[in-house]
């Protein structure tokens, strides 16, 4: 589905400020919402008559809901520091791109509707009408910001940019405005429980089929349990872990790790989804009903903790909002943390010597580790400030010998984002996306060249379906791409384990038609 | 004495600067203050207790940490011109306290090369807005004109202090005069009348401007919440309303 034609950007060996080329990506649009993805979320299925005053008055709407909104819409003083900081803005040299352009297409009609300076000196402060025009802009570039928070990190004031890209979604939404991808989605896990849609039955098959591989691999009979009541754990994961490659192979890591612990564990057919694109169109109440699917499916299987399979914007709701949206989590058990991660049940594992590792089994490859841009900036793991840089590299390092961080300033809270991120991942916006995964990709490239690196780790299934999906843009390939528990999986030693020592044969899954399953 | 129509009319200035000025500002803190933050948004990672964001915050305003990693010139720019502002406002109390308490003659002279500080901050920070053109792309008239101000008020301030001398007597028994409403002769010095207007333009425009940033910091949830999501529930009362029904 060729929508444009574009040329992918080429990696430069000293990565230098591009200059600006005006208008280069105004084509750039998602697919928009139908009537039928609309309505199921509360939204008009078409433009309102009367979607100026409307807009207006969401806008003031939100502005008093939320206090980062109003504070980050008037205190930008256009310093100008978060001009070259967004990997969107890298990779396509569009000034809008720029955080605070972007800022700027809202915050210019904030300005003129709701400050005496922009209803009295419009040309003086660069205030403007709600034009279509300006809508048109809008639907543009709030849908070429992933949401990153990577700007946020450098502002003086913190001024994040995915607020304001989310309140301008939300804005959009309320006249009828949507994006496809994003809300298509989100009806279908208000119907059935996941981004793919996957029914109960075909989920319960998926599963049986892995504890059929894993078994003959393995000679250890590793169970993928689905809504068992009076399991310790609830494991939510990101519908992705059960087709899309690498992902699956991650999934595998989590059972291998659960069953070697002895930890009882299940998933739910309710809550079969991690991800939650309620945040990325900013939708307050979207985002809570998707979470209290977990609510509702721990408290009906009885289970004692929530655990969070390789997702990076699922570990931001889960970690940062869970409890605010679905709690309180009185009926858990309180010694863990709720939720917890994944990456923190492993590491925690192996702090206490109840894993094995055989190393050399991930010897083929020279690890690097992309942080998540959610993951990093917008969460945390373990009980320290940071510990979501550390945790899943030692995860990383107790399973592999070999492994290279890219360089400093695109990794940990500077990392750059995939380019898929914050409801991007979707045919339609492939020249964004490619673009968009420059800096990543030219970091790579780096630790490629000096290392000799050979695969990428992430804990993220949007990042692993972008990054299958671009690499070979850039000449990497696809499969360069590997899951953190993936390694995990390769390596641990389950107990009773028949060692083969013949070719290590992967197990191999249809590609499937992954995006939609991040 | 006879009081001049100048002094009358600079008196009314600063009355009327000043009501809009702390009128704009205390309304905009409480607008600030009483908008709730639904979510917990702390740009990570972040400070675990209350005391870390303390730490976070102060290093924030003292440093610029944040623009510190971010540009290194506009850091250095911008540091120096509100440092220098910082030393300078210092410096001014003495114009509005009797007897001028013992630091505040201490910290004189810092105070007034505190002016060339903001000088050449601001100076840098304007020939920035005009050559980068990502920073010249994002600028409106108000953000050029906005440093053409204070660097008029700098300038007229380090003429007097260096070069032209000004009646500091009497400018100060001007401004102790306003604060027990009784007004004092101001010298019909051009240099210091231009200083003194736009001095209380600056304070007008204050709380309806990006000059907000100042105390739009403070409520940034970014930096001052505190990362502890986990262990707290957190929640709106506009959010709490979901959980009724």
């Amino acid at each position: 589905m060729a929508v444009n034609k574009f040329e992918t950007p080429e990696l430069r060996e000293y990565p230098i400020i591009p200059k600006l080329k005006e208008g280069a990506m105004a084509h750039s649009k998602p697919f928009p919402a139908k009537e039928g993805h609309q309505e199921p979320l509360g939204f008009p299925g078409e433009l309102v008559e009367d979607w100026h005053d409307v807009a207006i008055k969401k806008m003031g709407d939100l502005q008093s809901k939320y206090k980062g909104l109003q504070v980050y819409l008037d205190s930008c003083v256009k310093c100008g520091a978060c001009t070259d900081k967004c990997h969107y803005y890298v990779g396509t040299t569009d000034p809008k791109n720029m955080p605070v352009a972007r800022q700027d297409l809202y915050r210019k009609v904030y300005r003129r509707y709701f400050t005496f300076a922009g209803k009295y000196f419009p040309k003086l402060v660069g205030a403007t009408d709600l034009t279509k025009e300006v809508l048109d802009d809008w639907y543009s570039y709030f849908h070429q910001c992933s949401q990153c928070r990577r700007c946020s990190v450098y502002c003086p004031y913190g001024i994040d940019t995915a607020e304001i890209s989310m309140a301008a979604r939300e804005v959009m939404d309320t006249i009828g405005v949507g994006q496809k991808y994003c809300n298509e989605i989100i009806s279908k896990v208000h119907k059935i429980g996941n981004n793919l849609g996957l029914p109960g039955p075909a989920l319960l098959d998926t599963l049986e089929g892995l504890e059929e591989d894993v078994e003959e691999e393995t000679g250890v009979a590793v169970k993928f349990p689905l809504d068992v009541k009076g399991a310790d754990v609830l494991l939510i994961t990101p519908s992705a872990d059960f087709f899309a490659e690498p992902h699956v192979d991650g999934l595998i890591g989590y059972a291998k790790v659960f069953h070697e612990a002895g930890i009882s564990w299940t998933l739910s057919t309710h809550a079969s989804e991690a991800a939650n694109f309620g945040m990325f169109i900013g939708s307050y109440e979207n985002m809570r009903k998707l979470a209290m699917r977990i609510r509702e499916a721990a408290l009906e299987l009885g289970v004692k903790r929530i655990v969070f399979g390789e997702c990076g914007h699922a570990w931001r709701v889960a970690y940062s909002f869970l409890n605010t949206l679905a709690g309180p989590w009185d009926f858990l058990d309180q010694n863990y943390p709720i939720p917890q991660h994944i990456c923190e049940v492993t590491h925690g594992l192996i702090q206490d010597n109840k894993l094995s590792f055989d190393k050399s089994k991930n010897d083929d490859m020279v690890l690097t580790y992309h942080d998540s841009c959610n993951v990093a900036r917008a969460s945390r793991m373990g009980d320290k400030a940071g510990g979501q840089f550390i945790i899943p590299r030692e995860v990383i390092k107790a399973a592999c010998n070999n492994f290279h961080d890219m360089s400093s300033d695109t990794i940990k809270e500077g990392t750059f984002c995939c380019g898929g991120g914050g409801g991007l991942l979707t045919d339609d916006l492939m020249e964004l996306r490619v673009k968009g995964a420059l800096p990543r990709m030219e970091a790579l490239g780096r630790v490629i060249e000096d290392h000799g690196v050979t695969h990428m780790a992430a804990i993220c299934a949007i990042c692993k379906s972008q990054f299958a999906k671009v690499f070979p843009y850039y000449g990497f390939s696809m499969d360069q791409i590997v899951s953190v528990h993936q390694l995990v999986s390769n390596a641990i030693i389950l107990t009773g384990q028949i060692d083969e020592n013949e070719d290590n044969e992967d197990i191999k899954h249809p590609q499937q038609d992954i995006d939609e399953a991040a | 004495m006879e009081i001049s129509t100048l002094s009358f009319l600079i008196a009314a200035l600063f009355y009327i600067a000043f009501f809009i000025f702390s009128y704009g500002l205390v309304s905009k803190i409480l607008q600030y203050a009483k908008t709730p933050a639904p979510l917990k948004i702390p740009t990570m990672p972040a400070p675990t207790t209350q005391a870390g964001v303390v730490f976070r915050m102060s290093r924030e305003v003292v440093l610029f940490e944040s623009l510190f990693k971010s540009s290194k010139a506009t850091w250095l720019f911008g540091w120096l011109f509100h440092f220098g502002l910082f030393l300078d406002m210092l410096r001014h109390l003495r114009y509005f306290i009797d007897p001028i308490w013992f630091w505040v003659v201490i910290i004189q002279p810092f105070g007034k090369y505190g002016s060339i500080l903001m000088f050449v901050g601001l100076v840098g920070l304007l020939i920035r807005r005009i050559v980068v053109d990502r920073v010249r792309y994002i600028s409106s008239p108000s953000d050029h004109l906005m440093l053409v101000l204070i660097l008029c008020i700098t300038s007229t301030g380090i003429a007097m202090s260096f070069y032209l001398g000004a009646d500091v007597i009497s400018v100060k028994s001007f401004f102790t005069g306003l604060i027990t409403f009784d007004i004092h002769n101001i010298p019909a010095d051009p240099v210091l009348i231009s200083h003194l207007i736009m001095v209380a333009s600056l304070m007008i425009i204050f709380p309806y401007s990006k000059l907000l940033h100042a105390p739009g910091l403070f409520f940034s949830p970014s930096r001052y919440q505190v990362d502890n999501s986990r262990d707290k529930r957190h929640i709106a009362k506009w959010a709490k309303k979901f959980e009724e029904n």
